[in-house]
């Protein structure tokens, strides 16, 4: 029996991410926000957002969590500025993995998924869901 | 005495079949024991020729096949039992350390005496020997104290003193830590319960399957352990409690099996260890897990521990060469073989994933010790952990694959 193994996960565009992450830190008073907890590895990540006549006018987070985490969440928080609430809470899993362009495995899917559902249920629930921390 | 030297292992090593699979055309190099570790041809086979030749449920049956299921299952007990000196009928098969545990937990308060509210455990607990607990005192309306974690990553044992009292009904500390592989003097622990009347438990899962262990010597009431962590297969542990107690103790589960007669108002409980073995159990893992034990006997416990120290002195002296690296470790005589580190700039996950593109099997993460970790301060570490059959060459492969790992992230 053979394992293929996946390569190429740590793309330099997602190292990059990593070392100087977009959007990162709180934003001063975000109408939605929601953390999210991978209890895989440990990996925290807090988006915040603002929205404004229904469209995303800022978008942040703070984390905790290895390369493919951060970096989604930077090109998360990147590519719904300025997009509606409702194109958000609609994309797919399989929508932000194109965005992401690196191959992952299942295991490691959940890391970069993290803040797709972080954001998404900042926009369902509110700003009542989930304590951000000031400091992770 | 056997000994276990390098060239030893690599022998060791043609016994798991395992280690013929290739990862990406690179060796295993299989470095995550604390979680589970590889099995051996004799445990494979075993478990093939039950259900081949000698499947049939245990205990009810009177025909030659049943009567054989029955003998062997029985005698894995015993063999189980005789690893750590005790008695086949003080020990119960469950599923794995963490079910042990639950038992206990679930059972042992049958016996508490009034007036002791509280649980004392360590700070360096798996969660398999704390969430049971924090749920049996949110049961009972019991207090919770952990005994705490010095500078050097072993426990104070003064705070032990101080936390084990005439208050506590049990005291339930692991034997080596799986996250950071420190040995703690679980003798001491016991004593300490045993002199203020409380009940001592051991959770054993990472130390049984890699040095010598005896109940008896650690003067323990209970020791939880799994058979998946010591060569045997997935699905498999056991629980060692003295009979007196176990006896005493209300049963776990309930169904066939465990009644020694049943009317439609109640039942009265089979002897020991049938009474806590409710329904039909894992026959072939409880099989396999003798013949797991027949192997690590015959491979030598002393030699296996001693072998995975010499590894942990080899793996320090080695890492310590690479740049930029923080390890949380007792050291060597202190720790069993297992080494936590982190890498500045690179998170856990990240050092297990680039390692496993190497074919070098190591964990990270937070080690089901989260609450230790929040006390490192650290969100996760990266784990190796040996057994008998690790050999310089993995060591040297995994220190190899860290450099690797260093230059993708540029630190």
């Amino acid at each position: 029996m053979e394992y293929g193994l996946a390569e190429g996960m740590y793309r330099e565009h997602i190292l990059e991410l990593f070392k100087h992450p977009h959007n990162f830190g709180k934003l001063a008073s975000p109408t939605h926000a929601c953390q999210e907890y991978n209890p895989l590895c440990g990996d925290e990540v807090a988006i915040e957002l603002k929205v404004r006549d229904g469209k995303i006018s800022d978008a942040h987070f703070v984390g905790n969590g290895c390369a493919i985490s951060i970096a989604s969440a930077s090109i998360l928080t990147d590519d719904i500025k300025g997009k509606s609430v409702k194109d958000v809470i609609a994309m797919s899993a399989q929508d932000f993995m194109e965005l992401l362009q690196v191959p992952l495995s299942p295991v490691r899917m959940k890391c970069a998924l993290l803040c797709l559902e972080a954001g998404q249920k900042a926009l369902l629930n509110g700003k009542s869901q989930g304590e951000i921390p000031t400091k992770m | 005495m056997t000994t276990i030297n390098n060239s030893r292992a690599k022998e060791l090593k043609k016994d798991f079949p395992i280690f013929k699979v290739k990862m990406s055309g690179k060796p295993l190099v299989y470095l995550d024991n604390a979680a589970t570790t590889q099995k051996p041809f004799p445990v494979i086979k075993s478990i093939e020729r039950y259900y081949r030749a000698q499947n049939a449920n245990i205990h009810r049956g009177v025909y030659p096949l049943s009567e054989k299921a029955t003998e062997l299952f029985e005698q894995a007990h015993a063999k189980v039992g005789s690893l750590i000196g005790a008695k086949q009928d003080e020990i119960i098969f469950t599923r794995n350390a963490t079910e042990s545990l639950n038992l206990l937990a679930y059972s042992l308060p049958s016996l508490f005496e009034k007036g002791r509210d509280e649980i004392v455990l360590t700070e360096m607990e798996h969660h398999s020997n704390m969430v049971p607990w924090q749920q049996l005192a949110r049961r009972r309306n019991m207090k919770l104290r952990y005994i705490r974690m010095k500078d050097g990553f072993t426990l104070d044992y003064g705070d032990a003193e101080e936390k084990i009292s005439d208050k506590s009904a049990v005291v339930a500390a692991g034997h080596v830590s799986n996250a950071l592989g420190t040995v703690h003097d679980v003798k001491r622990l016991a004593a300490l319960a045993r002199a203020n009347g409380a009940f001592s438990v051991v959770d054993g899962a990472q130390s049984v399957p890699h040095q010598e262990v005896d109940v008896g010597e650690i003067g323990c009431d209970f020791l939880a352990f799994s058979g998946h962590k010591m060569a045997g297969p997935t699905g498999m542990g056991a629980l060692y409690g003295r009979k007196q107690l176990l006896e005493n103790m209300a049963p776990f589960n309930f169904g066939g099996d465990m009644i020694r007669k049943v009317s439609y108002e109640g039942a009265e409980w089979n002897e020991l260890p049938m009474k806590f073995e409710a329904g039909t159990p894992n026959i072939a893992g409880g099989i396999g897990f003798g013949v797991a034990v027949d192997y690590l006997e015959n491979t030598g416990l002393r030699a296996i521990g001693a072998w995975e120290s010499e590894l942990l002195r080899y793996a320090l002296d080695k890492i310590k060469g690479v740049k930029g690296v923080s390890l949380f470790t007792p050291g060597v005589g202190k720790s069993s073989g297992i080494l936590s580190f982190n890498i500045d700039g690179i998170h856990a996950h990240d050092v297990a994933s680039l390692l496993g593109g190497e074919g070098v099997c190591i964990r990270g993460g937070h080690h089901c010790a989260m609450p230790l970790m929040g006390k490192l301060g650290v969100a996760g570490t990266s784990r190796v952990s040996f057994y008998l059959y690790n050999t310089y060459e993995d060591v040297d492969i995994f220190i190899q694959g860290l450099r690797k790992a260093k230059k993708v992230f540029g630190v």
